[in-house]
């Protein structure tokens, strides 16, 4: 990308523009050299997968983010000479936004929740005035929306709380809104209220707002946006007028340029055998297979694996033996003992099957450390080291050796490769074929396409159920994401 | 009838069946003075339980209330009886401590439950070294402003009254209020949109500080001289309280008005229990007792309406 120069004066019109904007978390390179800028009355539908940096660019652009690298101008205001925080300058720009996760205050009413963006309020009478705003906004927004802004937000549905959460950002106050961001507004509201939000964001854009609007429903990208910007990999690849796009044009965008098929004739190698297991909500694997759950991230693939691994193990007594093992992929919410050695987080899941009774039996417990060791490499001198000595991708390979030491017939995977290095993933997806080879059975989430591309079977899930089964050459990127993003317009 | 009504409904309805009983007991009960005599030590308790429902309004709690209000006490009996203005001085900078704590805890991430136990001996230990042996006397405004008797109503029931309208203004009616309640609810909502979470639980505790204090004073114009360790029930009492008078330990659910009833009704209890001659030793039990007998009835009602 070329470098913008931000004091032309072709950049004053422009709300917010960055220039060879960079975000590094550490290693990893979550934006890379972005030069973007917004105008006045633009709709920006914004696309990509998993881990294409769209968050973290929406976080540059509100301030809660400081860029490594690069830039970012407000309105006439240069950052660096400006003493404020790009949070503040956003702030009083204007610029606001609504997240995917929920961010009301449930114990607060819908007009107390208005007060805590809403900065310069108080005073006698502030709840009147909060009353009316709250109501305008819902009003213009959703009419006939049924909600009372004295509720207490605890007590709306999901979709209701979701609607609030657009209404307060798209409500009058002191300084009127100059760009709203909205990731995934639509995901809770029915096609309805969906419909009634992409018309409100036309009529906000003709008086000279701005939206930037990430979604999974390209129907509504299409009905709503002036201009698209793909992102993949922490950069933009494409970024141009809506008319420049079809469906088929952004699907094939967001897709990797040089796409890396894996070999086929390794799983062709492998036999599959019965089904062994089948869920109500459509799952099923057979032994030796490797089944992947794809699609964009929260769309319910997690909570079905939870959902099953918690059935086949939750037992008022624990049993002596369990067919199933887990690994997790947030290692320090579910995954490490982060005070325990090495050795201990491995045998955890182990323990009882070598144990007698009472006590653990530590020489087994040694060896069994020992051979997981030699086996995939942990990389330690010392297996009674702690295991926070060790770097993320080998403690993540210590949680696979305690799913793998165990007896269990099926393992189940968590998106266990976040913040692993390429070299470990190479290792454990051979591991992985190794192990389906001998018998047993993964069900693997993922968050990567080219990790699902490794699976024999994949179900993709969109908005908490399943909306594609893909079975051998059937595992393309573009099917994939064809069946994360919803393709049909918004059946309103 | 939604969970917000019933939230304030269910320390009504106990605080009722319990008068009801007290007067069934003892009718003599039922007049202006034995109202007084009922409920004057329930002053400095609602004082403390409105202190403690500051802090667990901002997801902490606090187990050094109980010592604080003992601190307090021996301060407002020795030294604010007789050199007012450095009595006075250790009162305001022991608010500003609170507030101190509050900043702390948020800035270094600490444990409240930690920090504030750890305080508590802090608290016990300067009540100690300012009055080792029980004694000291309340300042004549104090002593008599306790004991003034208005017509119709006694002191103990306007008192509990006052202060529930007043800390419900503060707390639920004002704009301040509805961002001390969003730190509970969701601070990282309150942050984003620009507030500093650090100065907010810095005032909520600092409020918890300062009725720590109001609740001192009061105890100290009830029973006119003051002990180490004339407070200590109160850290238990006002936890109880709170979470008796609709409040939740997480997510900023708290009702000022039910606080101070819920402290109304714990101390109703004790009178209730001594009335049925039961033995001083079982009035903690049977005050826990129906402190889980009032929780259980509140987690039926709330399943009830998620099934519906």
């Amino acid at each position: 990308m070329n470098d913008i120069d931000l004091d032309s004066n072709e950049y004053q019109s422009a709300i917010v523009a960055l220039s060879n904007v960079s975000k590094h978390f550490g290693a990893l390179k979550a934006l890379n050299h972005i030069s973007i800028r917004i105008e006045p009355g633009e709709c920006i539908g914004l696309v990509g997968h998993n881990g294409a940096g769209k968050s973290t660019l929406v976080k540059i652009i509100n301030g809660r983010l400081k860029p490594t690298d690069g830039s970012a101008r407000y309105q006439g205001l240069i950052e660096k000479i400006s003493r404020k925080t790009n949070a503040e300058i956003a702030r009083k720009l204007g610029i606001r936004s609504v997240f995917q996760e929920l961010s009301l205050c449930a114990n607060l009413t819908v007009l107390e929740n208005l007060r805590i963006p809403y900065k310069e309020m108080s005073g006698r009478g502030w709840r009147k005035a909060a009353k009316t705003r709250v109501l305008n906004s819902l009003n213009s927004i959703f009419p006939g929306h049924g909600i009372n802004p004295l509720t207490t937000v605890s007590n709306l549905t999901i979709a209701e709380r979701q609607m609030v959460e657009i209404a307060i950002a798209f409500s009058e106050r002191d300084i009127p809104p100059s760009l709203v961001i909205l990731d995934e507004p639509t995901s809770s509201l029915d096609s309805a209220i969906a419909a009634q939000l992409l018309d409100h964001i036309k009529r906000f854009c003709k008086t000279g707002g701005a939206v930037i609007f990430i979604t999974h429903m390209l129907g509504e990208i299409f009905e709503v946006a002036s201009r698209i910007i793909v992102m993949k990999d922490g950069t933009i690849t494409e970024d141009d007028d809506l008319a420049f796009f079809t469906r088929q044009s952004l699907v094939d965008a967001m897709g990797h340029v040089v796409s890396q098929q894996p070999d086929q004739a390794q799983k062709q190698g492998r036999e599959l055998g019965d089904v062994i297991l089948r869920t109500p909500d459509g799952l099923s694997a057979r032994q030796n297979e490797i089944v992947g759950l794809a699609g964009l991230a929260g769309h319910g693939q997690a909570e079905a694996l939870a959902a099953f691994y918690i059935g086949k193990t939750s037992f008022w007594r624990a049993p002596k033996k369990i067919n199933v093992a887990f690994v997790a992929g947030d290692r320090t919410r579910d995954g490490v003992m982060p005070l325990w050695s090495i050795m201990n987080n491995l045998s955890l899941k182990t323990l009882t099957e070598f144990s007698g009774r009472f006590l653990v039996d530590r020489k087994r417990e040694a060896e069994l450390a020992l051979q997981w060791q030699n086996k995939i490499g942990i990389r330690t001198n010392d297996t009674n080291n702690p295991i926070l000595s060790l770097s993320g991708g080998n403690q993540q390979k210590v949680l696979f050796a305690k799913a793998l030491a165990s007896s269990a017939s099926i393992v189940v995977m968590d998106d266990p490769m976040r913040g692993v290095d390429v070299g470990t993933k190479k290792d454990v997806y051979e591991m992985i074929r190794q192990e389906a080879a001998n018998g047993r059975t993964f069900l693997w989430y993922s968050t990567e396409i080219d990790e699902v591309c490794e699976c024999d079977r994949v179900f993709v899930y969109r908005d908490g159920v399943i909306s594609a089964e893909l079975i051998g050459s059937e595992i393309t990127e573009e099917n994939i994401l064809k069946a994360s993003f919803e393709m049909q317009d918004s059946a309103a | 009838m939604n969970r917000e009504s019933l939230r304030i409904l269910l320390p009504v309805v106990s605080l009722a069946v319990l008068l009801g009983a007290v007067f069934y007991l003892q009718p003599r009960a039922m007049s202006y003075f034995g109202l007084n005599l009922l409920f004057n030590l329930a002053i400095p308790v609602a004082l403390a339980t409105v202190a403690q429902m500051m802090v667990i309004m901002v997801n902490d709690i606090d187990l050094s209330i109980g010592t604080f209000v003992s601190f307090c006490a021996c301060v407002t009996a020795t030294f604010v009886n007789e050199t007012p203005l450095l009595g006075y001085s250790i009162l305001a900078v022991s608010i500003v401590a609170y507030a101190a704590l509050g900043a702390l805890i948020h800035y270094r991430n600490l444990p409240a439950i930690v920090v504030t136990l750890g305080m508590s001996f802090v608290w016990g230990g300067l009540a100690v070294l300012i009055l080792p042996s029980p004694g000291g006397a309340s300042p004549q405004w104090l002593q008599s402003l306790m004991s003034v008797k208005p017509p119709l109503l006694p002191v103990a029931i306007i008192a509990p009254v006052v202060i529930g309208f007043l800390t419900h203004i503060l707390i639920m009616r004002s704009s301040f209020g509805v961002l001390l309640r969003g730190v509970g609810g969701n601070d990282r909502t309150v942050s984003r949109a620009g507030w500093s979470v650090l100065k907010l639980k810095a005032s909520a505790y600092g409020l918890a500080g300062l009725f720590g204090v109001l609740s001192g004073m009061a105890l100290i114009g009830l029973t006119t001289s003051a002990d180490a360790n004339i407070a200590l029930r109160y850290t238990l009492l006002s936890v109880a309280g709170v979470i008796l008078g609709g409040g939740e330990f997480t997510g900023g659910r708290i009702s000022p008005i039910g606080a101070v009833i819920g402290a109304l009704t714990l101390t109703l209890a004790a009178s209730f229990l001594s009335f049925l001659r039961l033995s001083p030793d079982w009035q903690i039990g049977s005050q826990g007792a129906i402190l889980i007998l009032v929780l259980a009835v509140r987690l039926v009602f709330s399943r009830k309406e998620q099934v519906a």
